[in-house]
């Protein structure tokens, strides 16, 4: 199965960068567009309130409706907060405020038109789903999925979306940001050649660092004490590869146009007390690519070391830099450096969304949201069993992080550190 | 002239002096007092006045001026921690800097005014009043200084310094004529504002001293731990641009606040953001040309860095032309945070105010140009005013307080007013108030 068959390509991207600038509401719409969107969001943390805040400003009569947390203070303090930036836009009744590890159903039943997909990572393929099925438009944070049964079933409610007329627009910020994509088309003009290597890094410090056990409150379940601490379990994550050096996977697919790669080998481990939690904090990961050019992404995320965040393309002409300096730019046989006015891209993907509602000419982000997540979750799959991990063996994996069932006060033990060498590739 | 550079050699002989309250006051408190202060005499010292410290202990004498090696308030120091006579005892032992400052304090004679009580430290500071009061008395405590010269001084711990220069107090023409090219309205009307005599950093705040600050860890000094620090950046802050002697950027008004608050902490000198009117008093330096060196843009490369010259990124500190009282990089490589709320209009309405206070987050007025712009921003009289935009690569909700992800060309440097504020305006100065999202 090739997932690149429905790629959509830098022309398609270019149109999304002209919806967006069409986002303030073009004459023909406006007999439509006093029409209220509602608007719910699933998961409140830092980043579900700033997509909240996004969608609200990206249409003039989107409104907040319902939200789903399952933490009350959590939707209390986000409430707060999107009442200072969005004052009447936010419209949520008490009995509109849902709380549980179901909570995400009541918000779908509740009249909301789009929903924004904000809980960790590993609830994202069954939030997905429930709200394709049930017809809503979706925001998709990344990475979309923590395992590779989980990128099978996001990718079948992308063809499900498709079907419907849905949105389905991915987190995948990068893709929306003027810059990376005035980037990618000199890659695709040819301004450096061609590509025969990738070089990626993202090292930085923990993200979430996991507090030692003996912190952990007396009577807390197993799954509200993982839940809490979800950086630091795979299960909830997908690990620091798959969960934040995602974004640099992502920028990889993208300049290979989004195709399949062969096959990859990784290293990686853990250096610093896991304190019960099982992610790795670093990995290094070589991708191959059919045309025999590589992909290198590295990343780290420890205390007191040397960090970067950047992307080297390698041409056969030149070289792409990103993040080395405050623009991209391209040295060699061309010399070029963005010139063009930054956006915000957050906001860019929630201008693109409610547009293409307005519109009806829906976006689907949904098969390169899961190739990128997949082409992650190989390398850790990689870096996990020490052994070389080919797509198909990837995207054909039944390993399942994700518990079926979960509890709020249920019990759960998480599998320990992956061991190289001993570790099963399945 | 030839005074001042006479009291400047004296000044700088004596700075070298060890400073009792600064500098030895806060070990002694840290170390010894929990044991050897007015409620516990083990080993039957105390050693929260001079007068009980000269009375010695048990086991010989304590301190004996001018003999480090004959004192044991220094030789048990020494001691490997394993040893039972080592002091401080069973906590971590003193760092060769605190040491060496206790060393060279006994080689000077001692000093310790006979009325100075010590007491154990307070330990349970928060950011508030009350704290500012502490560092207020602190740096009072210090001899004030009679007369201004250059200084540099180190972060002690560290080998992190900084230079200060002398801004003398004076009147000046604040803003820009109509004839002048590329000026912009809000850089009038011209107005004459009074200045007050200042030290100004000679350099941006580089890297090296901001990182102190970043990167701090709770130490021997509550009050200086109990400044609120920034979060922990999570990815490279330099962009590549560089860290060792580069300046310091993408930091909030609040982080810029809070970092000179910190250093008055660590120092016990008072500093503060300087005044968009201290800003450019200082820029012009004596000149009222569009640029410190006259009116002719084709100049700049030799004074600044700017978009013409910088190759795309802030380059080190220093490494240009100073203005004629100094100063590096006041014209470009990053722009500077001022005090002031930003109107475009305030020169029109001052009247006798040193600065436009703080009533909203943005926008604040930013000074200078950086590497990024042409040469108009770069003019002395040239205004910018901060945006939410600077933030925008922050996905979340609230939105960090601490960082400006996006303004990768922005910095600051700070000033040291002659005259002490009162604690109450060095509240106002540190907490602008407004810095929430």
């Amino acid at each position: 199965m090739s997932m690149t068959d429905s790629m959509p390509g830098r022309r398609k991207f270019l149109q999304t960068g002209a919806l967006a600038l069409q986002a303030g509401f073009p004459a023909v719409l406006s007999a439509q567009s006093a029409q209220p969107i509602k608007v719910g969001v699933v998961g409140c943390g830092g980043r579900g309130t700033g997509a909240a805040a996004q969608a609200l400003k990206a249409d003039d009569y989107a409104e907040l409706t319902a939200v789903a947390d399952v933490y009350q203070e959590r939707i209390d303090s986000s409430l707060e907060r999107l009442r200072r930036a969005a004052g009447p836009k936010v419209k949520v009744e008490k009995e509109k405020q849902f709380v549980g590890l179901h909570s995400y159903q009541d918000l779908i039943a509740s009249g909301v038109d789009v929903v924004l997909l904000a809980t960790p990572p590993g609830f994202r393929p069954q939030h997905l789903r429930a709200c394709i099925e049930a017809g809503k438009h979706v925001f998709c944070e990344k990475p979309v999925a923590v395992d590779s049964p989980g990128v099978r079933n996001v990718l079948e409610s992308a063809a499900l979306a498709k079907q419907k007329n849905l949105s389905l627009v991915s987190g995948f910020c990068w893709r929306y940001s003027n810059q990376i994509r005035a980037t990618m088309d000199q890659l695709r003009n040819g301004a450096i050649g061609a590509i025969v290597g990738y070089y990626a890094t993202y090292y930085t410090s923990p993200v979430k660092p996991m507090p030692p056990a003996d912190t952990r409150p007396a009577g807390i379940s197993d799954v509200e004490w993982q839940i809490s601490h979800w950086y630091n379990f795979s299960w909830l994550s997908g690990d620091g590869l798959v969960e934040q050096a995602v974004h640099s996977v992502d920028k990889i697919a993208w300049a290979f146009q989004d195709a399949d790669p062969v096959s990859c080998v990784a290293v990686g481990g853990r250096q610093i007390p896991a304190h019960g939690g099982n992610i790795f904090d670093h990995f290094e990961v070589n991708y191959l690519f059919p045309n025999g050019a590589r992909a290198f992404m590295g990343c780290r995320q420890i205390e007191n070391c040397y960090n970067e965040n950047a992307d080297y393309i390698m041409g056969s002409k030149g070289q792409i830099t990103i993040g080395r300096g405050p623009l991209p730019r391209i040295t060699g046989e061309k010399t070029w450096s963005f010139e063009g006015a930054r956006n915000d891209m957050y906001q860019a993907e929630h201008d693109a969304l409610f547009a293409s509602i307005r519109q009806g000419k829906p976006l689907n982000d949904g098969v390169w949201m899961a190739h990128s997540t997949l082409l992650a979750i190989m390398g850790r799959m990689a870096a996990y069993t020490g052994q070389q991990v080919t797509w198909e063996q990837a995207l054909h994996s039944n390993e399942l992080l994700t518990p079926l069932s979960l509890a709020w006060d249920g019990s759960l033990t998480v599998p320990g550190l992956p061991r190289p060498g001993v570790t099963q590739l399945l | 002239m030839r005074a001042a550079i006479f009291l400047l050699t004296l000044a700088a002989a004596s700075h070298a002096r060890i400073d009792f309250v600064r500098q030895i006051k806060p070990i002694l408190e840290t170390a010894c007092l929990d044991c050897h202060g007015e409620k516990r005499s083990y080993g039957g010292l105390q050693m929260h006045t001079r007068k009980h410290v000269e009375e010695g202990a048990f086991k010989g004498k304590v301190l004996v001026p001018g003999k480090p090696d004959s004192s044991l308030l220094y030789t048990l120091t020494l001691l490997p921690s394993n040893v039972a006579r080592a002091m401080p005892p069973g906590g971590p032992a003193l760092t060769p800097e605190q040491k060496g400052l206790i060393r060279q304090w006994i080689i000077e004679g001692a000093d310790w005014p006979v009325t100075l009580e010590l007491g154990p430290p307070k330990t349970d500071f928060q950011d508030d009043k009350e704290l500012v009061r502490e560092l207020h008395r602190r740096i009072s405590e210090r001899q004030p200084p009679h007369h201004m010269e250059p200084y540099r001084e180190t972060i002690a711990g560290t080998n992190v310094g900084f230079d200060m220069v002398p801004i003398p107090g004076g009147e000046f023409t604040m803003g820009s004529p109509a004839s002048e090219p590329g000026r912009r309205n809000d850089e009038g009307p011209r107005h004459t504002v009074k200045i007050a005599p200042f030290w100004m950093g000679k350099h941006e705040v580089t890297w090296d001293e901001y990182r102190l600050f970043q990167f701090a860890k709770a130490g021997v000094d509550p009050a200086v731990d109990a400044v609120a620090h920034p979060t922990r950046p999570y990815v490279e802050m330099s962009f590549g641009m560089g860290m060792h002697g580069f300046p310091a950027i993408s930091m909030t008004h609040h982080a810029a606040s809070k970092y000179a608050q910190w250093l008055s902490a660590r120092t016990g000198s008072f500093y503060r953001l300087p005044t968009e009117a201290e800003w450019e008093y200082a820029c012009r330096a004596g000149t009222n040309t569009a640029y410190s060196f006259g009116d002719d843009p084709s100049q700049l490369g030799e004074y600044a860095w700017f978009e013409a010259n910088s190759n795309g990124k802030y380059q080190k500190v220093g490494a240009k032309n100073p203005n004629p009282w100094g100063l590096h990089d006041m014209l470009g490589n990053v722009m500077e945070w001022t005090l002031d709320q930003y109107a475009a209009d305030f020169y029109g309405r001052r009247g006798q105010l040193a600065f436009a206070p703080s009533t909203t987050p943005y926008p604040h007025s930013v000074r200078g140009g950086s590497w990024n712009d042409d040469p108009s921003p770069c003019r002395c009289a040239a205004r910018a005013s901060s945006d939410p935009s600077w933030k925008m690569q922050d996905p979340q909700l609230p939105k960090s307080i601490w960082y400006h992800t996006d303004a990768q060309w922005l910095g600051f440097r700070l000033v040291r007013p002659l005259q002490t504020p009162s604690p109450e305006e060095m509240y106002a100065y540190w907490n602008n108030g407004v810095e929430k999202e």
